[in-house]
């Protein structure tokens, strides 16, 4: 069974590459590679996979998914500007890609038991354009 | 390896009418959908391509040239269109969405090696929304693989 949880946070963030210069940066990335950065409202969908703990009829404690998704999600990237504030956006450019990757990176240690382990990670970058990822196997 | 899906829309009117059958025919297969007069549709178009990361940019796809690629072949065709008059394929091939998602599939492969020359990104799937309720799903092997 997979089971989804959804999670919100604001960021403003520049999609440029520090080891490329400015003119080849705005050729790759156009306007989002203005300086100053922007922002978007990014939605997270977290998907588990698992089967329903017999005694307790639930594939994880949504409780805990919970805590986990803030803890690692939410807390650190709600209303901070990424490249300045979010490690290793510093110095990767933080695309709707590479934050799917670095959240997957980031909760999987805590979403890998024998109950319930992570299925994919979708984010919306905006409603028009979102990312799914399902870790380095596939 | 990653997963990106784009949202495209164009508004297109149509007219489910198959010239095999009666009028009658078509009424009782159809019902409102064979207006002789047509009818249209807000039509919701994703798009998802799949790929690894470049390591310069760090996404699977250009979205510049992904948009370029649908606007000139798809929403250009068919936005502000009646789909039987005005595309050829349908006049002779019932414009069902199942039709039209098999179509816009199509098309894009057909374009899709100029396009993106390289052995990335390839083109996973096209889900089209004919109403909020209506939704196809069009894989790479050329099934529908969903309908609600």
């Amino acid at each position: 069974m997979l089971i989804t949880r959804r999670v919100e946070f604001s960021a403003s963030h520049v999609c440029a590459n520090p080891q490329l210069g400015e003119e080849e940066n705005r050729r790759l990335f156009g306007d989002a590679a203005n300086p100053h950065g922007h922002g978007h409202n990014y939605v997270v969908e977290v998907t588990l996979q698992g089967d329903p703990d017999p005694l307790s009829g639930m594939v994880l404690d949504l409780k805990e998914l919970k805590a986990i998704l803030n803890r690692e999600i939410v807390d650190p990237f709600d209303h901070r500007f990424l490249n300045k504030e979010v490690p290793p956006f510093d110095r990767t450019v933080p695309t709707v890609e590479n934050i799917a990757i670095e959240i997957w990176n980031r909760i999987f240690p805590s979403l890998s038991g024998p109950q319930a382990r992570l299925h994919s990670v979708r984010v919306y970058e905006t409603p028009g354009l979102y990312v799914d990822y399902f870790g380095e196997s596939e | 390896m990653i997963r990106v899906t784009r949202r495209y829309e164009f508004s297109a009117s149509h007219r489910l009418n198959a010239p095999g059958l009666s009028e009658t025919e078509n009424q009782r297969l159809y019902g409102k959908c064979n207006n002789p007069f047509g009818h249209g549709h807000n039509y919701v178009l994703d798009v998802s391509v799949r790929g690894p990361l470049d390591s310069r940019s760090g996404r699977a796809v250009d979205l510049t040239v992904l948009d370029a690629l649908v606007r000139d072949r798809v929403i250009q065709a068919f936005d502000r269109r009646n789909l039987n008059e005005e595309i050829e394929h349908f006049s002779s091939v019932v414009p069902t969405t199942e039709n039209l998602g098999l179509f816009i599939h199509e098309r894009l492969k057909q374009h899709w090696g100029a396009t993106f020359p390289g052995e990335w990104p390839q083109l996973e799937k096209v889900r089209i929304a004919e109403t909020e309720r209506n939704i196809f799903e069009v894989s790479e092997s050329h099934e529908i693989i969903e309908a609600r």
